[in-house]
């Protein structure tokens, strides 16, 4: 890769790229996303490698390991381009057929695509499917086209472009009016108007500021920061260039927590790419303009996606929240004004300059403009990462992308922004879905996690599983969220052991309140909303566990049932040999019998027998 | 434990001061698997920062150790996708099967167990991962066959 000194030389090489034989070919591309990657998207592309070289050139066929394809459930996705045919949970024993039947001989394999559950024909192209209909993919675009350790690749779909029309036609005013323009808010939750955030920091006293990009995502339930990071890690460097030329910064941060390996790997080679290039450094493609990234890890604490706390955290401190304001537009880093904007918002940047500002906004809703990326995940029959224009309805998201409940299920709630996020029930379905209106439900928007619910998750187990997490990761530093988190979570605990009391609810709202208005950190302040939101639309379940002692959904172990059916039960001893409490006795051959004084109820009899035999009720 | 002259390599990376705090104790809980005292000591020393911090980053973290860690970090996650399909049962039986709690190291220092927020593959819940390898939608049966090719590995 030669060292680009102008636009002019970037614009040459791209252009070079873009009519070298090699970007016409056939390409092979394995998903090698979050979904596809615990699946044996590596074996996949290992198998395709092998079966290539055997073939000799005489096969044109390019081979990559692409990012994120989306649609998890159907990993290991491979998707064959220029015709974007994309099969579906691919081993690598299917790959010879591959290579023989489709690259060779360009014939589809049906049985290897989606299939439309109304009629059960096959759908081989990403157009016709509708998971893939409906989305708008701005952040996820590129991720299915690239290789994501080739930066040659991120070029040749347009990567830069934004970065070259900046330096060569924008002050950094013209840029911070565009984003202002644009509509776009911070994708991390907090939903900041991001052109307001920035002009806050370019106007604030001081030579020296920094640009930190906030990639501590630990939502539970959402991943799609790391499928950008690690799918497209260019985008989020050209997004931060933008940035810190629009701020007047020199030095940026990445902030990765440490359980994403992988993003870490993927985003150093794409900085140690970028600087080699002249794409970072000291005057950038000859503008004068000099900028540095540097990456830093997390050590494993959540409440570190929180600003202040990361804040102090890259300075080597623990990551204790301070009180804002002031805000770290104005006093962040090291004392400077900083401005942190998560992976999801630099990585909207690029589109934004690229295709305009109006553009941008005339996406979306009167006050959340542009797209979202949402990993939907849960009790759908797709999951995956979505990425719909702001505005679009619950329903539109898990029905018509998600294809509905899985196993006939009935939708019961989804559950969005994670723990400071609340469920939302069925009534809302049709909520158009944008910062405001969910927080108008309870809910926030949050990271983008969407993870859906049906009958067998219980609502109590789930607001107790929330609040379990939150206790573990708030800071201590405050009394309201070390110490309300405790109580909570004690009395979520005591209802989902049979040991619930009328007052309990009442008194829950009461800590709630102190919580909400009283903690330092968005942590603890929105940490209520679980329990605030399953109390108010799910009171009956409440009910269920604290007046009859009863768990509905079959969950909370102290509240259940176990026995064995003897008519099923084929005496194979697979859950005699699991049981930890030796609570099942029996002959080899003949049915068992469960002790219910024994019994802990753990479940592990209930998951290992293949038989069904075992059965549970509350 | 690592000897001086690894340490001080470690350090010879760092210019020294708080800010490279985090990065050192990064690089020495990787290459030792947890954070031995008298090293914590000698890091204070050259970086010019109060073990008092020293101590307080060391175990506010979660990926700190003050205790030795197994040569393999098993990590069930407990993510919401996860929680809601069986995360919990997942990592009791694994919890077994080792014979320790979560948090503690077998005896023969193969195997450390933990449990972590999310590990952002919610699609395939639930997951659980070793070392840097992921694997997806557990059952119950698959476990004692990954344990098994972790230890033979040895």
């Amino acid at each position: 890769m030669p060292k680009l000194e102008t636009v002019q030389q970037l614009e040459e090489y791209r252009r070079r790229l873009l009519t070298h034989p090699d970007a016409q070919a056939l390409q092979i591309l394995v998903c090698g996303g979050p979904g596809c990657l615990p699946m044996g998207s590596e074996e996949v592309a290992a198998a395709f490698r092998q079966e290539l070289k055997e073939r000799g050139p005489a096969v044109k066929v390019l081979l990559k390991e692409s990012g994120c394809q989306g649609w998890c459930s159907k990993a290991v996705k491979v998707m064959i381009r220029p015709q974007e045919i994309t099969y579906q949970q691919v081993t690598p024993q299917d790959v010879p057929e591959i290579v023989a039947e489709t690259l060779i001989q360009g014939k589809i394999l049906d049985r290897l695509c989606y299939r439309d559950p109304a009629d059960q024909t096959a759908k081989a192209h990403k157009s016709e499917i509708p998971f893939y209909q409906g989305q708008q993919p701005l952040v996820l675009g590129k991720m299915d086209l690239i290789d994501p350790t080739s930066l040659d690749d991120y070029l040749a779909a347009g990567g830069y472009r934004a970065l070259q029309q900046v330096l060569e036609q924008m002050s950094p005013e013209a840029v911070i009016q565009a984003v202002g323009r644009s509509g776009l808010r911070g994708r991390g939750g907090g939903g900041f108007p991001t052109g307001r955030k920035w002009r806050l920091c370019r106007e604030a006293s001081g030579e020296v500021k920094y640009l930190i990009c906030n990639g501590d995502e630990g939502d539970p339930g959402a991943f799609m920061d790391r499928a950008v990071m690690e799918g497209n890690p260019h985008a989020v460097l050209e997004g931060m260039i933008i940035g810190g030329y629009a701020i007047g910064a020199h030095q940026s941060f990445i902030y990765v927590r440490h359980e994403y390996p992988l993003a870490v790997k993927r985003l150093s080679l794409a900085i140690d790419q970028a600087r080699q290039c002249g794409l970072l450094g000291d005057n950038i493609l000859g503008s004068g303009f000099a900028f540095e990234v540097k990456i830093s890890k997390g050590a494993g604490a959540f409440v570190c996606g929180e600003e202040t706390a990361l804040i102090r955290s890259v300075e080597g401190d623990i990551g204790e929240p301070v009180p804002r304001p002031p805000y770290p537009a104005q006093h962040g880093l090291w004392g400077k004004p900083t401005v942190i904007n998560n992976v999801e918002t630099w990585a909207n940047l690029p589109e934004i300059i690229n295709r305009g500002a109006d553009w941008f906004a005339a996406m979306g809703t009167e006050k959340s403009k542009g797209t979202k990326v949402f990993s939907l995940v849960g009790a759908v029959n797709h999951t995956g990462l979505v990425e719909v224009p702001m505005g679009t309805t619950l329903r539109q998201i898990v029905f018509d992308l998600g294809g509905g409940i899985r196993d006939g299920g009935e939708f019961k709630a989804v559950q969005t922004g994670g723990p400071s996020g609340g469920c939302i029930p069925k009534e809302y379905l049709d909520l158009p879905v944008d910062y405001d209106s969910l927080q108008s439900v309870g809910s926030i928007m949050g990271s983008g996690g969407m993870i859906v619910m049906d009958q067998s998750s219980c609502m109590v187990d789930v607001a107790r599983y929330f609040m379990s997490f939150l206790h573990d990761e708030s800071c201590g530093k405050c009394t309201p969220c070390r110490e309300g988190t405790k109580q909570i979570l004690e009395i979520l605990t005591e209802i989902t052991q049979g040991r619930g009391s009328e007052e309990h609810p009442a008194l829950m709202e009461e800590l709630c309140a102190t919580m909400r208005s009283a903690s330092l950190c968005g942590l603890g302040q929105s940490a209520v909303n679980p329990v605030l939101s399953t109390l108010k639309y799910f009171r009956e379940e409440y009910e269920a566990h604290i007046q009859q002692k009863r768990c509905p959904a079959l969950v909370c172990r102290s509240l259940l049932k176990y026995t064995i059916d003897p008519e099923t039960c084929t005496g194979c001893l697979a859950c005699v040999r699991e049981c930890p409490a030796e609570a099942i006795r029996g002959e080899a051959g003949e049915p068992q019998e469960l002790d219910q004084e024994l019994c802990v109820k753990c479940g592990q009899c209930y998951e290992i027998c293949k038989f069904k035999a075992v059965k549970v009720e509350s | 434990m690592i000897n001086p002259e690894k340490l001080e390599a470690i350090l010879s990376h760092y210019q020294g001061g708080s800010a490279d705090l985090i990065p050192v104790l990064q690089d020495i809980q990787d290459e030792n698997n947890y954070l031995p005292k008298d090293q914590l000591k000698v890091v204070a020393h050259k970086l010019q920062v109060p073990l008092t911090q020293v101590y307080s980053v060391a175990t506010f973290f979660k990926m700190f150790s003050l205790e030795p860690k197994g040569r393999h970090q098993i990590r069930v996650c407990l993510g919401t996708a996860c929680h809601l399909r069986g995360g919990q049962r997942l990592v009791e039986m694994v919890s077994r099967r080792l014979g320790v709690d979560i948090g503690q190291t077998t005896p023969d220092l193969q195997f450390s167990l933990e449990t972590v927020g999310c590990l952002g593959s919610c699609a395939q819940a639930p997951l659980l991962m070793v070392d840097d390898q992921y694997f997806g939608r557990m059952s119950m049966d698959k476990v004692p066959k990954i344990l098994k090719s972790y230890k033979n590995q040895d």
